[in-house]
């Protein structure tokens, strides 16, 4: 192979080029597998294992992180084991070579179900208001429109941590604090300065002749948006969808602080798994690897969305 | 189908008035071309007929029904864009027939009219496909669909065949034409393209800074320009102009042009002396040796049937429009004779044309 007979693109890379390219690519691409690896491999790991130096691949998997992770146990003596009758399913079989018996659920469940209706709903809420407002701010001539841009997402510029505590004292006097309502609320008002801008950049590349041609078709303005804008911002609405669940997902700073029971979600629950004598970390690792699902489907499912419109409308046309 | 009046309409954009003051009336079935440079206005005006602007004051008339403030979706009225607006979700049927939806017409009727008007823009075999892989052509044709599918009172355009290529547009000419001489519509068709609105429209208003400068059938726009502006806007090449100064007296017949005279449509207003510009086409200048108007070949253009022979003269540049088999030498000196009955004069200071003989027959017909 000579490079002299193929016809030299100034565009297209060179073969070298795209290898190294690629050579890169997936180094980076193992560099950031090497914590989601260690996690997952470590939710299949006994204690001891867990934490024995130096690290070990190879391991004998077991389900005693899962197990614990949606469990609680007592410890009893060996003759009250004995005196039970056959074990009911794997984890009771596990559990009780530990010397111990399942007592009943752990609180995974419903911290993760909480995690799913806070995520969700304040990433609908967030897209839902965020198209609507990108739409005015792209459409019409709003008064002032640069400085409420600029206020919008002036809400982003400073940390949680700054806001903790006067949004703590606030929802202690509404009566919002570890509710889902309250968590739904913070996050949508965070998200919705995310949600506004992108969707206003997709927005604005959809022509206005679009809406024009629909309103002269006999649609009201409404009609139009919903039939014509709507199905071509889809990019742009699922691009921004994944960015707010992400965030709202696995916020921390605001759900540690403002939730503890009823309404926490999974990330402030997850490090408070505490096994004997320590932390357990498998049923650490398998909480987190758990919750990583929902995202993980998400984003297949939406990425070609994902892909297109992180590039901002570029391969669009 | 309907008439459509346009009453004093204006529009301001901040400081900047887009459209001043313009009067027009499209009288039913007729086909009007909004003709003018980019940024005269006329596509504004346009949008003010749909409703997709509002004027700052004057009125609209459909058929005499004041729909001035009314909604775009209000006024019935068919617009066709620049670039199509063909929705991209959805495939050729569903874009023609998402009019008729907005109505409420039911299922069947929506299919039997839409294919009822492939069939009348020869797009039947489209119909199916997504219009993202349309041709430009085909693309116009859905568009047109889209408009007549609804039967609606009149019909917007603009500039439709703006992107097509130069010989598609021709084709596309000769259909729109067709199509209008087919049913009837009342159309507005705003163009930048002097041969678009002359092959196609029955009237034509030429457009400049926002105010109408002529308003009148091709014929009369071509032949009696109402003003320089339109005389230079309107053939190719434009109308010549020699400049001169003198006063004129009611009822002149000759002006003299340097040291020459030369016969004019009789002058019906009288001008105190200032400076004049004779309008002569270029297929009105005539060689002939013997003539006193007298000029230097400097050079000429070969079109095939004919040529255009640029001759200086000491009023300045003369194109003249000439058969394709004379030949010129660059710097010859030629004698110019111009058809009489067809000049214009206008006054320089405001650019207006001078009322004559040639002009009154614009008036009685």
């Amino acid at each position: 192979m000579s490079n002299a007979t193929s016809a030299h693109s100034v565009v297209e890379p060179s073969a070298t080029t795209k290898r190294i390219a690629g050579i890169i690519v997936v180094l980076y691409a193992i560099v950031t597998m090497v914590p989601l690896a260690w996690i997952f491999m470590t939710s299949f790991k006994s204690p001891p294992d867990s934490i024995s130096y130096p690290p070990k691949l190879v391991f004998t998997p077991t389900l005693e992180g899962y197990c614990n992770l949606f469990t609680t146990r007592t410890r009893q003596t060996p003759e009250y084991i004995q005196s039970l009758g056959p074990p009911q399913s794997t984890c009771d079989e596990i559990t009780r070579s530990r010397n111990m018996v399942i007592a009943g659920p752990s609180n995974y469940w419903p911290r993760f179900t909480n995690s799913m209706v806070i995520a969700f709903g304040s990433t609908f809420l967030a897209v839902f208001l965020g198209t609507l407002a990108a739409y005015g701010f792209s459409r019409f001539r709003v008064p002032l429109a640069d400085d409420l841009l600029f206020f919008i997402l002036s809400t982003r510029m400073m940390p949680p941590i700054a806001v903790a505590i006067p949004i703590y004292l606030m929802y202690r006097e509404l009566g919002l604090s570890d509710t889902a309502l309250g968590m739904i609320l913070l996050y949508t008002a965070v998200n919705v300065s995310l949600a506004v801008w992108l969707l206003k950049g997709f927005i604005d590349e959809i022509p206005r002749e679009y809406e024009e041609a629909a309103m002269i078709d006999g649609y009201t303005r409404l009609q139009a948006f919903r039939k014509v804008v709507l199905p071509q911002a889809t990019t742009g609405i699922a691009a921004t969808a994944i960015f707010c669940l992400i965030f709202a997902w696995n916020e921390y700073a605001f759900a540690v602080l403002l939730t503890s029971g009823s309404a926490q979600t999974a990330p402030p629950f997850i490090p408070t798994i505490i096994g004997e004598g320590g932390m357990d970390w498998p049923a650490v690792a398998a909480g987190t690897t758990i919750f990583l699902v929902p995202i993980l489907v998400f984003t297949i499912l939406l990425r070609k969305q994902l892909l297109r419109g992180i590039t901002f409308g570029a391969v669009r046309k | 189908m309907a008439e459509i009046r346009v009453e004093n309409l204006r529009k301001q954009f901040g400081d900047f008035a887009a459209v001043e003051d313009s009067t027009f009336t499209v009288q039913d079935g007729e086909f009007l071309a909004l003709l003018g440079p980019s940024g005269c206005g006329k596509t504004t005006t346009l949008r003010m007929i749909a409703g997709l602007e509002l004027p700052t004051s004057g009125k609209i008339l459909l058929d005499g029904e004041d729909v001035t403030f009314n909604r775009a979706s209000a006024r019935d009225i068919a617009f066709v864009f620049q670039l199509f607006a063909l929705y991209p979700h959805m495939n050729v049927r569903r874009n023609i027939g998402f009019p008729l939806l907005s109505q409420g017409v039911p299922k069947a009727e929506i299919r039997k009219r839409v294919e009822e008007t492939a069939r009348l823009l020869q797009i039947s075999h489209i119909l199916d496909r997504s219009v993202s892989g349309l041709a430009g052509g085909d693309r116009q044709r859905v568009a047109l669909g889209r408009a007549i599918v609804r039967r609606p009172k009149c019909f917007l355009m603009d500039e439709p065949l703006g992107t097509l290529d130069a010989e598609f547009r021709e084709v596309m000419v000769h259909e729109l034409r067709e199509l209008h001489n087919r049913i009837h519509a009342t159309t507005v068709y705003v163009t930048h393209d002097q041969h678009e609105a002359m092959a196609m429209a029955d009237k034509i208003a030429v457009m400049n800074h926002g105010v109408i400068e002529q308003y009148g059938t091709p014929q009369e726009i071509y032949n009696r320009p109402a003003s320089m502006y339109v005389a230079d806007f309107i053939g190719s090449p434009p109308m010549n102009f020699l400049r001169f100064r003198s006063g004129l007296e009611n009822g002149a017949t000759s002006v003299t042009v340097g040291e020459v005279a030369i016969r004019v449509p009789q002058v019906h207003a009288a001008r105190e002396p200032g400076e004049l510009a004779l309008g002569v086409r270029p297929e009105h200048v005539r060689f002939s040796d013997g003539a006193p108007l007298r000029g230097a070949v400097y050079g000429s253009e070969y079109l095939g049937t004919n040529q255009i022979v640029s001759v200086e003269t000491a009023q300045g540049m003369v194109k003249a429009r000439v058969a394709a088999n004379r030949g010129f030498a660059i710097g010859e000196t030629v004698g110019l004779e111009l058809d009489s009955e067809k000049l214009s004069l206008f006054d320089c200071a405001s650019g207006k044309a001078v009322p004559s003989s040639l002009y009154a027959e614009a008036r009685h017909g």
